[in-house]
């Protein structure tokens, strides 16, 4: 299965060209939905047959090259479509078609009845053919055409309604800012790429990660190449300070946030600074920039979230405020630890997305947490769903956010040290305050909308049981991932399997300092114990004594004032770099320079031509005593000067 | 030398065919259009002949034809192509019966004059591509202008006397001074191989030879000429005028294939003529090309006017091209190669596009339209595809051109700086937001004007017709650039050879 793999690309853009050329003829939701989410169902099987493949070849055989053809052949440069096949990238394919296949049969239910059915279909087919590009891509430019690719299908789906307003502008608005903050990280990747060719020679992984390891090459490259890279990641993962598009992405339908603003685009970057571990391996300066500016996201987003109260708009500071944990972990080394937070954040964000989906569903659309409350009656399966991705979330022993988690929390502080840990740790407490206050205030509590109107209910099991079994991996699915404190002997799975990918990387950083067993189970019990008061406060107050709530951000407006505004990061990226541009474009650039200066010079010459070859014309009168004169003029010029020359 | 007429066929059927036209009836409308199609399509069949019997390996001249023409100047009818003329020419002929087709409803006004003029326009423009002869070369690029200057002067919009003038003037600057530099550089030629000469395989050997000071004169006057037409910023401003006011077949011309004739002038005239002059040159052009990359792109997005906006757009574009180029590494001028191409299929698209919605509403500015996707939706996904492809994504033809360029640039000894790299590559932002805000603008939102509703059809099969194989060159280039640039390598190779061979007193 493993030379099979480009099934997993090829059948997503069977499925696009189908559902996009016919979709609009066949009117008919359930052959759109089973073909759309058969494809993705299929190359998921597909792709679960080439993991145990590998997974049953020993460790050296376990990266595999699949060429196609030849994409790009000029020079010395040779770009083939081809697919790498090893751990990191069957971990990733196994997330995407996995979590991607339950979100579109998710999908089926949700998007029901909407004009534009088919057309959902075909561009989220499309989006999963980019993104298996992306993660599959054995070079960085076909890894680039997914990035792209992924790019522009988020831009699709984020403006799929395309006539409505979001918040202060339109949804085609905020489907544009994410395209265009994305390009912006699409330039540093460009020029990391421009520099890795022209350092390696290459831009094949295999080639070029081999020559980082064994080239006499400076560490001022390997930094310019990784913050290069780097600033790709800030676009695509929405980390400072590229993060602004994520937040405006929600006017998108909710299934979309799920998949690719939640558990898979959105974590490209990560999976980009983690397959180039070598390059970043190779510059520690760098390292540290991506750990801070990773820690520095993650506490940023997770304040900010604290005082949301859209429910989508929560999730999404969420999702912001976990990448940085994954960037917090590729920063200090634990590259294996940020993919297992990928791959736990996919469960339980997108079935926490999923979950908000329904919940939006039931309540007519309403996403104003202030206005939902004790709908855990209502919709009893959506609950318990969700309480569970939020026991994750929030680090509860046991589940799948704990593991990873704790995971990064141990390294940034065995590696990165105390600062980090704590910095870790209070936004995890924010999270899990900010988190168990959306369950209060949507599930628990008084009912607080209006009964005349909204009537919430239970949605449909076409959608209900991809949250089921979401759930039920948000729980097992950290236990391949015990750390080897718990397991012994044999380790931890997931790391074990991934490390060959990082050898090469762990193996230029510089040897960690040990630590010993009691601190590392110090730390996780302190943390855990925080994580619980800070549930309990959330709550309590949120259940309990809403007015709390009140009189805290009365007390403390300003800070209130700023967190509810984002930090104003919109408006002062407005103010300082958007209207210069455009105002300066318009006046300075084409209004005056253009228009005045250029096009002044060209029709002043013009002019000058014109004017002096009006005067030049009186002489040409047609009056031929005049043309005499002029002779005569002439004859006895040359005479006077032959004369004079004598 | 084995005499090839394939070529010659090639250049004297819109030739003859234009001439025919002459004789044609006024009021044949019906047949006149069927003809000019016609002619058009023997022109692109014997196009295809020519590619399928060129042999891409080989970096020489092929399907040569000499004929001695003024014995007296020692001028001749002298043609051949190079994979990069070929794939020029390839372009010609297949934009142009596209073009044509695309004109069945927008042009009523003296149908016979019109296809007469765009036939006579092709001739004018294959033969800038095939000549070897400097002479033959200089009399196809002025004649070009004629049919040119009619298009835009006849069947243009409301200011289109004061366009196609300034397009003529703009243009006959330039080219003056090149017919100066033609006949220095021929006198110069007879001064060292003894006989006057105009041939231009014989003046590669003459041009390096000249003292640099007045070489530098010579290329100044070539590349002057030719920076007009690319346009190179500060010399663009004609192009928004002559874009918007010429007829939709004028623009796609204009853009597709004529701006294309100052970036092929520079590759096959200013570089292997005057080498140690366009290395010293090429940093201080470079960096005019980078300013026309950012300032096009940055004055695009301000525009109010669609067509102005595309026209723009151009401008940052060729910006692209004249980088690549006189990065001078094989792969920048490959893309470059590629990338005239690029331009001609996107931006050709999107002006037939712009047209056919200009057609139905007589409106070109962005303001009047918004919310057409559901009025028009398969428009909607052509309108998105082209503008795309112009963006530059991966996977769509123009991301090769950009990529190629940009990569080559990077590591170009004769620029020797990463700068150059970092400020084009800004380009790829700013092309995103003016594309895509204009794409938002237009297609997105609310039915803005109730009347869009009555006017406002889709696509018919005429112009699904004109648009889908543009469309799949966008897409076929994008996955498998191989044919095309497979097709050009060995001639990019070897102009740069060639005009490495000369560096070295630029060195000393």
């Amino acid at each position: 299965m493993i030379n099979l793999i480009y099934l997993t690309v090829l059948l997503p853009l069977l499925g696009f060209l189908f559902n996009g050329l016919f979709g609009s003829k066949i009117k008919n939701e359930k052959v759109i939905g089973i073909i759309g989410s058969s494809t993705i169902g299929i190359a998921f099987l597909v792709t679960l047959l080439a993991f145990f493949e590998t997974l049953s070849l020993p460790v050296e055989n376990r990266s595999n090259t699949i060429e196609l053809f030849t994409w790009l052949n000029v020079a010395g440069l040779n770009i083939k479509f081809a697919y790498l096949v090893d751990q990191l990238s069957l971990t990733m394919s196994l997330i995407v078609t996995g979590v991607g296949f339950l979100i579109h049969v998710y999908s089926i239910g949700y998007m029901h009845g909407d004009k534009g059915f088919w057309r959902f279909f075909a561009y989220l087919n499309l989006f999963i053919f980019a993104m298996m590009n992306l993660v599959l891509g054995d070079n960085f430019v076909v890894l680039f055409l997914g990035w792209e690719g992924v790019g522009l299908c988020s831009y699709l789906l984020i403006g799929f309604w395309y006539d409505r307003k979001f918040e202060k502008g339109t949804v085609p608005e905020a489907a544009k800012k994410a395209f265009v903050v994305n390009r912006i990280g699409d330039f540093g990747f460009l020029l990391g790429m421009f520099l890795i060719y022209y350092t390696f020679d290459s831009l094949n992984f295999t080639e070029v990660f081999n020559k980082a390891a064994s080239f006499p090459v400076s560490e001022a490259t390997f930094g310019l190449i990784a913050i290069f890279l780097f600033i790709g990641a800030t676009g695509k993962s929405a980390q400072i300070p590229l993060f602004v598009w994520l937040p405006d992405a929600m006017a998108g339908p909710t299934p979309v946030s799920a998949l690719i603003h939640a558990a898979t685009m959105v974590t490209a970057g990560v999976y980009m600074v983690s397959r180039t571990s070598i390059i970043f391996a190779s510059a520690p300066t760098v390292m540290m920039v991506v750990a801070v500016i990773g820690l520095l996201t993650a506490l940023m987003a997770a304040t900010i979230g604290l005082v949301q109260n859209d429910i989508k708009k929560v999730l999404a500071y969420s999702t912001v405020s976990q990448l940085g944990y994954m960037f917090l972990a590729a920063g200090v080394g634990a590259f294996s630890a940020s993919i297992f937070h990928v791959m736990t954040h996919a469960f339980f964000k997108a079935l926490l997305f999923l979950g908000a989906g329904s919940v939006i569903h039931g309540m007519h659309e309403e996403q104003n947490i202030q206005r939902y409350g004790g709908l855990k009656k209502y919709m009893p399966k959506t609950y318990a769903t969700f309480f569970i991705a939020t026991l994750a979330i929030a680090g509860i022993p046991g589940l799948s956010g704990f593991f990873s988690k704790d995971e990064i929390l141990w390294y940034s502080y065995a590696n990165g040290g105390i600062l980090f840990w704590l910095i870790g740790v209070i936004t995890a407490m924010m999270t899990a305050f900010y988190m168990f206050r959306l369950l209060s205030l949507t599930f628990y509590g008084k009912e607080r909308f209006d009964h005349h109107h909204v009537h919430p209910h239970e949605s449909p099991a076409v959608m209900t049981v991809p949250l089921m079994i979401l759930a039920f991996f948000s729980v097992i699915g950290g236990y391949i991932g015990i750390p080897e404190v718990f397991s012994g002997e044999h380790g931890n799975l997931f790391h074990n399997w991934l490390e060959p990918v990082y050898a090469p990387a762990i193996a230029k950083l510089n040897s960690f300092g040990s630590h010993s067993h009691f601190e590392e189970i110090l730390l996780m019990v302190l943390s855990v114990a925080l994580a619980l008061s800070a549930i309990y406060f959330a709550i309590k107050i949120y259940t309990q004594q809403p007015d709390i709530a009140e009189k805290i951000s009365a007390r403390f407006k300003k800070i209130y004032n700023i967190l509810l505004n984002k930090y104003f990061v919109d408006e002062i990226y407005e103010a300082a770099v958007i209207q210069p541009i455009q105002k300066g474009s318009e006046k300075v650039l084409w209004k005056f320079t253009d228009n005045i200066i250029i096009d002044g010079a060209v029709n002043g010459i013009a002019k000058v031509v014109y004017a002096s070859s009006g005067f030049i014309r009186k002489i040409q009168n047609g009056i031929t005593q005049f043309y005499a004169i002029i002779m005569m003029l002439g004859i006895a010029l040359v005479l006077l000067w032959v004369i004079l020359s004598l | 030398m084995e005499q090839n007429l394939l070529l010659t066929y090639l250049l004297f059927t819109p030739i003859i065919g234009s001439v025919a036209v002459l004789f044609f009836g006024k009021n044949q409308t019906k047949f006149i259009r069927w003809f000019g199609l016609f002619v058009s399509l023997i022109a692109f069949v014997i196009s295809l002949i020519i590619y399928f019997g060129f042999d891409s390996s080989k970096p020489q001249f092929q399907f040569l034809h000499q004929v001695l023409w003024i014995s007296s100047l020692n001028v001749s009818y002298n043609v051949g192509v190079d994979g990069i003329s070929l794939l020029l020419v390839l372009l010609t002929t297949f934009l142009t019966p596209l073009t044509l087709l695309s004109t069945w409803n927008a042009i009523e006004k003296n149908v016979k004059m019109f296809t007469f003029s765009m036939l006579f326009l092709e001739a004018g423009m294959l033969g800038v591509f095939v000549s070897l002869d400097i002479f033959l070369f200089y009399i196809f690029w002025e004649v070009m202008l004629i049919p040119m200057y009619f298009i835009i002067g006849i069947w243009g919009g409301e200011r289109r006397i004061y366009a196609s003038i300034k397009f003529f003037i703009y243009t006959m600057v330039g080219s003056l001074l090149m017919l100066v530099a033609i006949i220095w550089l021929a006198v110069y030629a007879s001064g060292i191989t003894g006989k006057f000469t105009t041939n231009l395989l014989e003046l590669y050997k003459v041009g390096p030879t000249i003292p640099h000071q007045i070489q530098g004169w010579m290329f100044g006057a070539f590349f002057l000429s030719f920076a007009i037409k690319v346009p190179l910023f500060p010399l663009h401003t004609w192009l928004p005028d002559a874009h918007v006011e010429a007829p939709t077949a004028g623009s796609v011309i204009l853009a597709g294939v004529l701006l294309k004739m100052g970036t092929y002038g520079i590759l096959r005239y200013c570089l292997p003529l005057f080498p140690q002059s366009a290395i010293n040159f090429a940093p201080l052009i470079s960096v005019l090309a980078i300013i026309g990359i950012i300032y096009g792109a940055l004055v695009s997005m301000v525009q109010t006017d669609i067509k102005k906006l595309v026209a723009y757009s151009s401008v940052s574009h060729l910006g692209f091209v004249v980088l690549g180029t006189f990065a001078m590494t094989v792969e920048a001028v490959q893309g470059a190669v590629i990338q005239m191409v690029n331009h001609g299929l996107s931006t050709g698209a999107l002006f037939l596009l712009v047209g056919i919605i200009y057609e139905r509403t007589h409106r070109r500015d962005i303001a009047y339209y918004g919310g057409i996707a559901k009025l028009v939706p398969l428009y909607a996904v052509a309108l998105m595809i082209a503008s795309l492809s112009s963006v530059g994504l991966p996977g769509l033809n123009g991301f090769i051109g950009e990529f190629l360029i940009l990569l080559g640039t990077f590591k170009s000894s004769v620029l020797n700086s990463w700068w150059y790299t970092v400020f084009a590559a800004t380009g790829v932002i700013f092309a995103a937001v003016y594309l895509l805000w204009m794409y938002q603008r237009v297609v997105f939102g609310e039915v803005k004007n109730p009347e869009l509703k009555e006017h406002l059809t889709d696509l018919n099969v005429r112009e699904f017709v004109v648009l889908i194989p543009i469309l799949i060159f966008i897409v076929w280039i994008g996955i498998y650039p191989s044919t095309f640039l497979g097709m050009t390598e060995e001639s990019t190779k070897s102009i740069l050879q060639h005009v490495s061979s000369f560096t070295f007193d630029i060195l000393k």
